[in-house]
């Protein structure tokens, strides 16, 4: 299990549950490494801001993290974390590699309707 | 006033974790305004086995041990901000975040550490985690049986390289100068390593690529020839440069773009102390950053302490 304060996905149940009972949803999928803990670090910071949101991480080598690994969506990615943003279920936007804290509340905004 | 301090911190990597540490324990009120995550690059280190007293710790995890510290005291926290304007002269000093928060203070203590360099070649941002890589323990696994370019000739670049044939098929080191940076067994051993190839006197141009990164543009600097290689990752170790851009003008800098600080951690300016990977200094360390965090703690103590009486007697007067 990843070491972050967000709930964490643990299961490929687990992700679907989660799809299935919010409208939207950002999981951050990657290690405990540099590219991602700061990722993790602004979905923890703004998660009391955005209600409208659910965030959540997976953990990037578990075998059921296939569920991202395999999205087309994330065709050509080659850097952690794999964020994926989801709609109803659907994949609105998905980003390799860190992000800023601005680069993550733009894609929000524009795809989630803001806080 | 809420917003208001004894000393405003700019920075939480090891430097300025350890201020807010030292001052608040000291029962001085202090903020700490961190642009990234908190931790700086202790969490781009994945092992530190050099700091006294823990034989091995993740440096996530070092971070966030100083965090806590520093909180437990009752340092104030705030990471993930953009600091738009700093006016450090006057007596009372006055940090502006994201246009609109004013926050004021005695003393400051500037702890901005330093960042990657990158390249700037055409389209290195583009291709970030799609091919263009500044961290081989992070995302080496995409590259098991690939060719891969690692750029630079220090230490890093070239251990590193050595470090990414677990997973690369071929790695070449391509490297600006005609002579490596890096120490001699290290050169040495990536010499030997029969799946790295060197090429010297060129640098990367340009990233080229549709979805992923597919190819690069190469120019020999002595010939100016320029070339196209094809290639499925790059990872670049091209050094550091201090985070210091926002103070050009604020306090002195020198030719390197480091503070320029005396043995108290003071800057030019009154007030204003400095620490850290950001100041002029030799060695870069978790434990020069922490010893040079403590003693711009002490000096900007003595600073506010000093300031505080003095005003206490003004107006006791
Ligand atoms: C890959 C790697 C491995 C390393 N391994 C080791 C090791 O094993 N042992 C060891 O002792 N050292 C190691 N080091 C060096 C060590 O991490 C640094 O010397 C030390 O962490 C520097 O601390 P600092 O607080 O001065 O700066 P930083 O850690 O750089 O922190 C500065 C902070 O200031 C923030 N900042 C920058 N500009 C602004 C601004 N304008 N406003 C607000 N905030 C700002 C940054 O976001 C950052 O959080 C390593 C470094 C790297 C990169």
């Amino acid at each position: 299990m990843l070491r972050t304060n967000l709930t964490h996905v643990l299961s490929e149940q687990e992700h679907s549950k989660l799809l299935q009972e919010n409208e939207n949803v950002m999981i951050c999928c990657g290690r405990m490494g540099p590219m991602c803990i700061p990722v993790y670090e602004v979905m923890e910071e703004i998660e009391n801001d955005y209600k409208n949101v659910k965030f959540a991480d997976m953990e990037f080598d578990t075998p059921d993290a296939k569920v991202i690994r395999n999205l087309p969506d994330v065709r050509g990615f080659q850097g952690i974390p794999f964020v994926i943003y989801y709609k109803n279920g659907k994949v609105v936007k998905a980003t390799s590699s860190i992000q800023s804290k601005d680069q993550v509340t733009a894609i929000l905004d524009a795809n989630f309707g803001g806080k | 006033m809420e917003n208001h301090f004894d000393v405003i911190i700019i920075g939480g990597g090891a430097a300025g974790l350890t201020a807010g540490i030292y001052l608040s324990r000291a029962k001085l009120s202090a903020l700490i305004l961190n642009e990234g995550a908190i931790g700086g690059q202790m969490v781009l280190t994945h092992e530190i086995a050099n700091y006294p007293g823990i034989e091995n710790i993740s440096g996530y995890e070092l971070a966030r041990n100083m965090k806590a510290q520093a909180q437990k005291f009752g340092c104030v926290i705030k990471s993930n901000v953009k600091i738009s304007e700093m006016n450090l002269s006057e007596e009372i000093k006055r940090v502006v975040v994201g246009g609109k928060d004013v926050f004021t203070s005695h003393a400051v203590i500037i702890a901005t550490g330093g960042k990657s360099r990158t390249i700037g070649a055409i389209r290195e941002d583009e291709f970030k985690g799609k091919g263009i890589s500044y961290c081989a323990t992070c995302d080496g696994d995409f590259f098991q049986d690939k060719e891969i370019i690692v750029v630079g000739g220090g230490n890093s670049a070239i251990e590193e390289a050595v470090s990414l044939t677990k997973y690369a098929s071929k790695v070449t080191v391509v490297h600006q100068f005609d002579h490596f940076q890096a120490l001699e067994k290290y050169v040495e051993e990536a010499k030997n390593n029969p799946k790295i190839n060197f090429i010297m006197e060129t640098k990367i141009t340009e990233f080229v690529g549709v979805e992923k990164l597919e190819s690069v543009k190469i120019q020999n600097q002595r010939t100016n020839e320029t070339t196209e290689m094809k290639i499925d990752g790059v990872f670049i170790f091209i050094g550091y440069v201090p985070n210091t851009e926002k103070l050009n003008g604020i306090v002195e800098l020198n030719e390197r773009e480091e503070i320029v600080v005396d043995e108290n951690m003071s800057t030019n300016v009154k007030g204003v102390y400095a620490a850290g990977d950001s100041i002029n200094k030799r060695y870069r360390q978790v434990t020069t950053a922490v010893a040079d965090g403590t003693i711009a703690a002490l000096s900007a103590a003595e600073y506010v302490n000093n300031y505080k009486k003095e005003l206490s007697l003004a107006t006791s007067d």
